[in-house]
Order: C-alpha cells, then sequence, then structure tokens
C-alpha cells in the first residue's frame, strides 16, 4: 500500500507539463484527480517514474459555450459539470453521467480530461464521447472521440500529449443513463446512455467491451420505427464482453438489451 | 440492584466525542523512538516448495536494518500455532503450523521472509527486492474433491486433508422421526467464506527491553491476556515479563481473537534487532491473511408430519478449514448444536467434518456458528412448509419451544434458560403489516413481479462460557470473566474488566451498571481495559457476545463486594449495628432512619484513613470472577422485503424489520447499534459478500475493496426495530448478549425472502451472495 518512489513535479502551463513529460519519458503520468491512478501505484500495479501533476492548470478547469459545442476543460471536476447549469441546460446527459460517478470524494476530485486519458472499459465519459461524436483535443491536436479509445486503458494518446479540453455537441432533447452496479459509488457492470439529437437516437454502451460501444444497430432500428424493446434486442449485437466478479458475458449481454429499453423508455418519460 | 436510572437509559457513547473525531488511540497511532518498520513477503502461490530464498538486493537497499527467514526465528519462537482442543473431540489432524514458512507454503499470503528498515517506505522497496523460488504444488481449492482418496494434499507428507470428522449422533437417533414422516425436504446449503474486514486492520508494535528482559506490545486485539498467554509461551518468556496493550480498536468481528503470525514475529525481530518494530497491516494483508469466516456447506434433510410438525433432521458439516486449523476453528462446529433452532425435534442427527484447503484459515467470524445454524433451520422450516403449502409463520408457531417449557433442555443437552417466540414474532408481523404485504404480494405476482417475505426466527447460545463446558474446550482456561473495582479516596471509581471493547461501548454501558449500583455520578466511573499490566491477574477477551452477559456481572459481583466493606465500615462510622444499615442511591443509612447517614464519598475517604473497625485493612476495592451457570439465550424474529427484479434479477431490500430479545437492556442506543451493525453484516452476506479463490490456482481474486463487495449506506433501507425483554434467570442482570445476534437472524431472513419471490417459478433454494448475475440465471432456467 505504498507506492514504489517517483519523482513529482508540478506545472504551471501545459507546455511546461509537456515539456516534464518528455524530460520523464514513457513511464511519466500527468496526475488529476488521481482517483485512478493513486490506487493502482499503492498496490503497485502501476510504477511511474515520475508525477506531472497538473492540478495548477487552473485555466484547463471550466465549462464553454461555444455555439453549438461545449468546451469541457481536462481539468474540470465531477462535481462541477454535475452541478453546472450550463450543462444541465445544454447537456443534461452528462451532467446525470457525472452525478453518478463514484462518490463525492471521487467526485470532488475526479476530472472529465483523468476519465478520458484513463480509458477504463467502465468509465462513464468514454461513452459519452464516443456516442455524441465528441472531440478531444489535446496540445497537439483534436482527436475525434471514435478515434481515440484504441484498447482496454488504451488510448491514441502520445507520450507527451495531455487532453486539454473535450468538446461535445449541445443535446438537450430526451436523454436518460441507466447505470447498472451493485453498489451506489461502483463503476457500472453495464451502463446504458441513451441521446436524442434531431429526431434519431444515439446509443452507447460502458464495460461490454475493452472500448465504449455505440449500439448503432439499436439507432437504426430505432430510425426505422421499432419500438424500443424491438430496437433494444441488438443492443448486444457484435458484443463479446469479458466476464469478470460481477457478471458473466452472458448476462452483460443481457443487461445491455435491458437497460437499453430502459434507458429509452426513461428518457421518453415512460418505466 | 437499587432502583436505576441509568441503567436501561438510551445516553450517548462516552467514547464517540474522542472516536470519530479523529482522537481516538488506534495501533497506527503508537509508536517507539528508534522503530523499526517491518515488511512481510508473502506467497504468491497457494501451494509451493520453497527451494531458495535470495536476499542480497535487499539486504543492501537503503534503511534496511535486517532480513531474515525462517531459519532466524528458530531459535526465538517455539511451538505450534494453538488450536483448541476440544470443541471437536475427536481430532484427527492438525497440521504443524510454525508463524514462517520454512519449506512448504501453504496458501496464498503466507509469511516466507521479513524485512526491517527504517521506514515503512524502504521496508516495502526492499521486501520487492527479496527473490524467491517457488515450485509450484497443486493447490486443493474444492472441499469436496478435497475428501476424495488420491486427492492432492494440502501439506505435502500429511495422511488425507481431512482435520476432523465427528459424529455427535449418528442415523439411529433419527430413524423413528424419518420413519413417521409424512415429507422429507432435502437440501444442499453453501455458507459462503467471508473476510472480516474490520475498518481498523491489524496492526502490532512490539518493544524488547533488553536488559530488562521486558517485552510490550500493542497491538489491536479483542482478546490481549490470551495474547500475552501464547506470545511469552512461544518467546520463552514470564507471562509477568509481557505486556500486552490492546488501545482503540476499529473493529474485530471475531477476527482479533486468535495469535497470528506477525503477533509472534514482530516481537521475536525486535528482541533479534534489539530495537522496536512496527508493523501495519495493509488492506490487501487483511482480506489475504485475516481469518475468513463461514465457507462451509451442509447437506441436510428435515422429516416432518403433514400438519406441520417437525420431527427429525439429519445434517452433515462441511467445513472449509484452510491451510491450518484456527486456534477456534473447531469452534464453528457447534452449527451442529444450534441446527434445531427454535423449535421441538424427535431426533437431530449430526456430523462435522473439517476438510483443510490451500486457503486461508477460518475461524470464529460473528456469529460463528449460529449463523450458520440459524441460516440451516430456517431455509428447511421454510422448505418443509412450501412443501405443506402451510404458511411459514403458521409451521413456525405450530414447533416453537412454548414459554411455559423453559428450561428446556434440548436435543444435545444444551438447556436454554428462557424465550417467548410467539412474542417476537408477533411484534415483527405487526411491524411488518404481514396480512397487508401477502395482498401485495400476490397483487404484483399477476403484474408479473416478485416481491417475497422472509422470516428467521432466530436463537442463540451465547455469553461464553460456564467454566464446566468451557476450560474442557480451550485446554484448561474457563472462559470466565474477571472484574476489579477500586474506589479512590475521593470517592471516584476506576473500574478495571477483563474483557475488551473492539466497538461495543463497554465504556459506557459498564460505567451505568456501576455508577447505578454504587450510587455515584456517572462521571465518575472510568472504565479501563486492554492492558494485562492493570486490573486482574487474567482477562478472557471480547467475543460470543460475552461481555455483558459475563463481564459485566463481574463487574456488578465486585460492586457489590464494595458495597458489602462499606457497610462494614459506614455502620462503625455510624455506631450501628452492619445489618440494620442500609445502601440505596450511593448512601449508607441506618434502618428507618435516612437522616442517619453517610454517603458513598465519605465512607469511601474514611477507608483509607485511621478509625476502621478492628481486622478492616485500608482501601476500597474488589476483585470478583464470575463464572455463569449457564450460557445465555437470546432470540428474536427478523422479517425481510425483497423485490426480485423479473429482469435483472437484481434482489433489492425494501423492508427490514428486527424483533429482538437480549433479556434486561442497560442501553437500548447501544443495542440498537449492534443490530443495526449485525443485521447488515448479515444481509450483506445474503446479498454481496464471498471471498472468491481461483479454482484452480489458488489466487485470491478479491484482494481489494473494489472486488470484495462490502455493501454501503446505500444498499441499506432504513431497518425497523423493537425489542421484547424476557430476563435471562441465568444472570443477576437479566441480561443475554447481542453483538452478534443480528447477523445470527440476518441472512436467513434475506435468503428466504428471495426463495418466496421466486416460488412462482419453481425456485426453492438460492444460495450465497444471491447476486444478479445468480439469479437471472435461475429465473431463466426455471421459466423454460
Amino acid at each position: 500500500m505504498i507506492p514504489a518512489a517517483f519523482e513529482y513535479a508540478r506545472a504551471s502551463s501545459v507546455e511546461e507539463a509537456a515539456k516534464l513529460l518528455s524530460k520523464y519519458g514513457e513511464d511519466a503520468k500527468v496526475l488529476a484527480g488521481g482517483h485512478s491512478l493513486i490506487p493502482l501505484m499503492r498496490l503497485r500495479l502501476a510504477q511511474p517514474t515520475a508525477i506531472v501533476d497538473i492540478n495548477g492548470l487552473k485555466d484547463l478547469d471550466n465549462i464553454k459555450e461555444d455555439g453549438h459545442k461545449l468546451r469541457i476543460g481536462a481539468l474540470t471536476r465531477h462535481v462541477t459539470i454535475q452541478n453546472s447549469s450550463v450543462i444541465k441546460e445544454k447537456l443534461p446527459l452528462l451532467a446525470e453521467v457525472a452525478g453518478e460517478v463514484g462518490d463525492n470524494q471521487v467526485r470532488n476530485m475526479g476530472t472529465m480530461g483523468g476519465v478520458i486519458a484513463h480509458a477504463d472499459a467502465a468509465g462513464d465519459y468514454p461513452t459519452l464521447a464516443l456516442m455524441l461524436d465528441a472531440d478531444i483535443v489535446t496540445n497537439q491536436r483534436t482527436i475525434p472521440a471514435r478515434e481515440f479509445f484504441k484498447d482496454l486503458f488504451t488510448t491514441s494518446l502520445g507520450p507527451d500529449e495531455i487532453i486539454t479540453e473535450v468538446v461535445f455537441p449541445v443535446a438537450n432533447g430526451p436523454h436518460k443513463y441507466v447505470k447498472f452496479r451493485r453498489r451506489l459509488f461502483d463503476w457500472a457492470i453495464v451502463g446504458v446512455a441513451a441521446q436524442k439529437i434531431n429526431g434519431d437516437w444515439r446509443i452507447g454502451l460502458t464495460n461490454v467491451g475493452p472500448t465504449p460501444v455505440r449500439a448503432t444497430a439499436v439507432e437504426e432500428a430505432m430510425h426505422k420505427g421499432a419500438k424500443p424493446e424491438e430496437a433494444a434486442q441488438h443492443a448486444s449485437d457484435g458484443l463479446d464482453p469479458a466476464g469478470d466478479l460481477r457478471a458473466s458475458p452472458e448476462y452483460k449481454k443481457h443487461l445491455a438489451r435491458v437497460l437499453t429499453k430502459r434507458a429509452i423508455n426513461q428518457a421518453e418519460g415512460r418505466q | 440492584m437499587a432502583v436505576t436510572q441509568l441503567v436501561g437509559a438510551k445516553i450517548h457513547r462516552r467514547e464517540d466525542p474522542r472516536l470519530i473525531t479523529g482522537h481516538g488511540h488506534y495501533i497506527d497511532d503508537f509508536t517507539r523512538q528508534g522503530a523499526a518498520y517491518a515488511a512481510f513477503v508473502r506467497s504468491p502461490f497457494a501451494h509451493a516448495r520453497i527451494k531458495s530464498i535470495d536476499m542480497t538486493d535487499a539486504s543492501k537497499a537503503p534503511g534496511v536494518a535486517g532480513v531474515y527467514t525462517a531459519r532466524d526465528f528458530k531459535g526465538q519462537l517455539a511451538g505450534t500455532h494453538p488450536a483448541a482442543p476440544a470443541f471437536v473431540a475427536e481430532k484427527k489432524y492438525i497440521p504443524e503450523r510454525f508463524p514462517i514458512a520454512e519449506k512448504e507454503v501453504c496458501y496464498q499470503g503466507e509469511i516466507v521472509a521479513v524485512v526491517l528498515a527504517d521506514t515503512k517506505g524502504q521496508a516495502a522497496d526492499a521486501a520487492n527486492l527479496i527473490q524467491v523460488d517457488y515450485e509450484e504444488l497443486p493447490a486443493v481449492m474444492d472441499t469436496e474433491k478435497a475428501m476424495a482418496k488420491g486427492s492432492p494434499l494440502v501439506h505435502q507428507g500429511a495422511a488425507d486433508n481431512i482435520s476432523w470428522d465427528l459424529t455427535y449422533t449418528g442415523p439411529e437417533v433419527t430413524e423413528a422421526a424419518f420413519q413417521e414422516a409424512d415429507v422429507v425436504v432435502k437440501e444442499h446449503i453453501l455458507q459462503n467464506r467471508l473476510a472480516p474486514v474490520p475498518m481498523e486492520p491489524r496492526g502490532v508494535l512490539a518493544e524488547y527491553e533488553t536488559y530488562d528482559k521486558k517485552l510490550t506490545i500493542w497491538m489491536s486485539s479483542q482478546n490481549p491476556h490470551f495474547i500475552r498467554l501464547f506470545v511469552s509461551g512461544a518467546m520463552g518468556l514470564k507471562e509477568s515479563q509481557v505486556r500486552v496493550i490492546s488501545p482503540d480498536v476499529g473493529g474485530g468481528f471475531g477476527s482479533k481473537i486468535s495469535p497470528y503470525p506477525e503477533d509472534y514475529l514482530v516481537p521475536a525481530l525486535s528482541r533479534l534487532a534489539e530495537r522496536p518494530v512496527k508493523w501495519i497491516e495493509t488492506r490487501t494483508e487483511s482480506l489475504q491473511n485475516a481469518t475468513h469466516g463461514r465457507g462451509q456447506y451442509y447437506d441436510v434433510e428435515v422429516a416432518a408430519k403433514k400438519d406441520g410438525t417437525l420431527l427429525g433432521m439429519r445434517m452433515t458439516q462441511f467445513l472449509d478449514v484452510g491451510a491450518y486449523c484456527g486456534t477456534f476453528t473447531a469452534f464453528q462446529a457447534c452449527t451442529c448444536l444450534m441446527a434445531g433452532g427454535a423449535y421441538k425435534w424427535k431426533g437431530i442427527s449430526a456430523r462435522t467434518i473439517g476438510i483443510l484447503t490451500n486457503r486461508v484459515p477460518t475461524d470464529p467470524y460473528r456469529g460463528a456458528g449460529r449463523p450458520e445454524a440459524t441460516h440451516l433451520v430456517e431455509r428447511m422450516v421454510d422448505l418443509v412448509a412450501l412443501e405443506l403449502k402451510m404458511d411459514p409463520v403458521e409451521i413456525r408457531r405450530k414447533n416453537f419451544i412454548q414459554p411455559t417449557e423453559f428450561p428446556f433442555t434440548q436435543n444435545f443437552g444444551l438447556v436454554i434458560d428462557s424465550g417467548d417466540y410467539d412474542k417476537a414474532l408477533d411484534r415483527a408481523l405487526e411491524l411488518v403489516g404481514y396480512k397487508e404485504l401477502r395482498k401485495k404480494q400476490a397483487d404484483l405476482r399477476k403484474q408479473g413481479r416478485y416481491l417475497g417475505i422472509g422470516i428467521s426466527t432466530w436463537i442463540e447460545l451465547c455469553g461464553f462460557g460456564p467454566s464446566a463446558a468451557t476450560a474442557p474446550a480451550t485446554g484448561g482456561i474457563a472462559l470466565v470473566e474477571s472484574a476489579q473495582v477500586r474506589v479512590t479516596p475521593t470517592g471516584s471509581v476506576i473500574v478495571y474488566t477483563g474483557t475488551h471493547s473492539h466497538g461495543q461501548g463497554h465504556e459506557t454501558t459498564f460505567s451505568q451498571i456501576v455508577a447505578d449500583q454504587l450510587g455515584v455520578p456517572y462521571e465518575s466511573v472510568e472504565l479501563r481495559h486492554g492492558d494485562t499490566s492493570e486490573g486482574t491477574a487474567f482477562g478472557y477477551g471480547t467475543y460470543g457476545s460475552r461481555s455483558l452477559a459475563v463481564g459485566g456481572v463481574a463487574i456488578s459481583m465486585a460492586a457489590t463486594k464494595v458495597i458489602d466493606k462499606g457497610k462494614k465500615l459506614a455502620a462503625h462510622m455510624l455506631e450501628a449495628a452492619e445489618e440494620d444499615v442500609v445502601f440505596d442511591h450511593g448512601s449508607f443509612h441506618v434502618k428507618g432512619s435516612p437522616d442517619k447517614a453517610k454517603a458513598f464519598g465519605e465512607v469511601a475517604f474514611a477507608s483509607y484513613g485511621m478509625n476502621l473497625p478492628e481486622g478492616m485493612e485500608q482501601g476500597l476495592e474488589a476483585v470478583a470472577y464470575f463464572d455463569p451457570p449457564n450460557l445465555v439465550w437470546p432470540f428474536g424474529t427478523h422479517i425481510a422485503v425483497v423485490e426480485v427484479d423479473a429482469e435483472t434479477g437484481n434482489a433489492k431490500l425494501e423492508k427490514y424489520i428486527a424483533v429482538d430479545d437480549c433479556g434486561n437492556i442497560i442501553n437500548p442506543m447501544i443495542v440498537d447499534g449492534q443490530i443495526h451493525g449485525g443485521a447488515v453484516q448479515g444481509i450483506a452476506q445474503a446479498l454481496y459478500e464471498e471471498v472468491v479463490y481461483d479454482e484452480d490456482t489458488g489466487q485470491l481474486k478479491t484482494g481489494t475493496m473494489i472486488d470484495y463487495l462490502l455493501p454501503g449506506i446505500g444498499e441499506i433501507p432504513p431497518l425497523s426495530l423493537d425489542h421484547t425483554v424476557t430476563p435471562s434467570p441465568t444472570n443477576s442482570l437479566g441480561v443475554k448478549g447481542i453483538g452478534e445476534a443480528g447477523t445470527i437472524a440476518a441472512s436467513a431472513a434475506v435468503i428466504n425472502a428471495i426463495c418466496d419471490a421466486l416460488s412462482p417459478l419453481g425456485i426453492k433454494h438460492v444460495d450465497m451472495p444471491a447476486t444478479p448475475d445468480k439469479l437471472w440465471h435461475m429465473m431463466k432456467g426455471a421459466s423454460k
């Protein structure tokens, strides 16, 4: 429960953070909220040689409206997103999801950029980013979400690349995130997000594979006028989830279908 | 006892202001000048031969003061791990256990080496540099397969994997019952292995003073005097040379009763290194190495008449001992003796088999044997009711031991001291609104929804215990209890008890008793415990819901001795005959003349003076030992209401009612707290918790709090509690234990509710934990 020794540096700008990352090399890690990184370090499952602390980069902790887009700074905490009046109005699904991340301590510390960069299969924001075609902006480039999540805990970020903001579209139509878990503060066993945009449904699935999944077969079925319970049957099309202590692959696929139906129904105000 | 004011009062726990503001003194709050930190190297394999250990790099690492393996402790520690011999009479095989493995490791987490360093971090770093070359051996993980002839062995060179096999009562005892039966129901019932997860993990700080040959051990223990006994013996010291201090303890649930390898190794390291040594368990070490609970399965069949009369039970307990026999592992066989529950039976046939596996040892965990018994009998009674289409309430009423039948000698000769089982059941049914709920259940079923009502009419034996029963079981030391009451010259009172709180609120409860009895202000009573160099010569610790029913009574007896001496002195001061002096509300007065009185404080002050009666020694203090004539027998009814989601299989606890009877209540708030915590642990066993090892490799899969599912406040609905009061005739306070009651009752209530919910699908039995995935699979299978 004691991390291996590491160097620590606190960056005062994104440029400095990038420089520090280049200096320390591949085994350096960015520290934002730390709620995933520090437990891994305590268990010595992660042994970074250096930590670049970006908590001082206050200009990454903000939410900006930009026409039909919302620009969420990478260091924006879950609690800020959860309570933001702009997000509640322009992308209420994101505020709802933020309120379901972990517990109070996690929400007070954890950040948008941290969740996206960590790319845990059970992370909630990656699902939203993928299904809503968000853009992930770094100090070097803009990466569409569909090109960002490569594998379990693996993204297209380079070693000295730092996420600065995540850009979501405005969407305030019917929406719901159904997060199935054993305990209030747990990760999702399976999560399903539903969002109606311009008359069409976007459906995203959490923790049914190494990366988030967009349930395009369900979206298409809904587009063609299927009932939610019929369309939801396609939620598990092509899925091959790994089993774990909480759920077998078969059960995860079943949950994907059931929760998809529930998410669409609940988004439309039905039970 | 005098007319009471404090006993029965719902007063706040006096320990809480310090504990909840971070001003408690837990083991990690202690240190000694110059202490070295220990880090243990543990086996990553469930079963392996140690070929070699290379400590070269570790010994050169920064801050390292020493690296040690089994060989270094051979001259320091003697003997094998203590295993109480007589809880199970027919002991077959207790594997030898040295605190550190030399040639063979038998569970994942067994210690193979230890590093001492100047800081915790240096110790952890250096421990990672120790290279152990292992040859992996087959891991024995399945209790059923472990019993088979030709199974791989848990310990190389052993004859087999059976630790014990004892038949308490053979099938002949139930032959008549089964012949007479109209129905026989059978079930295979699992008791999932549980991790105790105390909020505070274990820890040991030891300082051996080389020149004085004195050893002081600070540790988080429920049982400091027993630790002194065992560690002094192993280290070749006299008990008087060893002082064990167990400060505030943040929970134990049974896992801090028995000694652990580290409890020997840390003191031995202090003697070896000639400096204080400290070790604090990590959470992963705790999940991996603290003794687990339960880990059993049962084959059981019950014979009954078609009118619901229970006749006979045949049960076999298969208990996963783990890799070594724990100090009180075999105590869990008491499930057999308690299998009859609150009911009358013509006969019960009971057998227990202890099976060794390559897992960490099991030992008592909150309830220890009695939750298993309740779960077993309450499940079986429901199965009989289902078979006979009877209401589960009616079958219970029909078979209860009746209030007029106490003291009742049950099938194994244990004498149940008192009870009124219908009364608690009635109250619980009233609180839950049973009739309306059954209607609601029927309505919901029509909508395809699965609501279930589960009843658990539990009983318990606790308050260990009478010397005649316990001394043979431990190998000689009776589990009675001691107390010392000391009155200072200014009339304040210091009470020493041999029990030790690990969250029970003894400082409050015991002070309430003494303040009332001596008629002194509650604030002037100080309770002290947990230090073997204070108070009586020997204390017996806290477990088995014994502290009040045994320790509290001993305190009351010592207080009575103080009053008796006070009366003699007051009579002398009042120039009255001793038999004419009455003590009431803190005042000694002459019978019939309340004005002719001496206050308790005046008498206390006088007792340290010069004008004493002929032959009386100075001072006002007394020691008492209480050897209870019987165990105590609390009981109650818990009812769980659960809805199982038809689509996801998620079982949601909607309502939970607990009506408990622990005899007279000293502090209702503390009793409610115990029921809350206990019931939640039982609910957790039913729905969430399970220690999972990989069945092939023996790797622990639930080594973090992410994987080991401890429910939080979000998962538990508000509990509705009430009490009935049936005083125990066994002790002068009329009290029974309550620390384990909630856990004993709860798992059966929850699982009975789930089975009731799913009965329309033909599902009769569900094993714990009832996870959504498991229930969904069962429901899917059933509806095909």
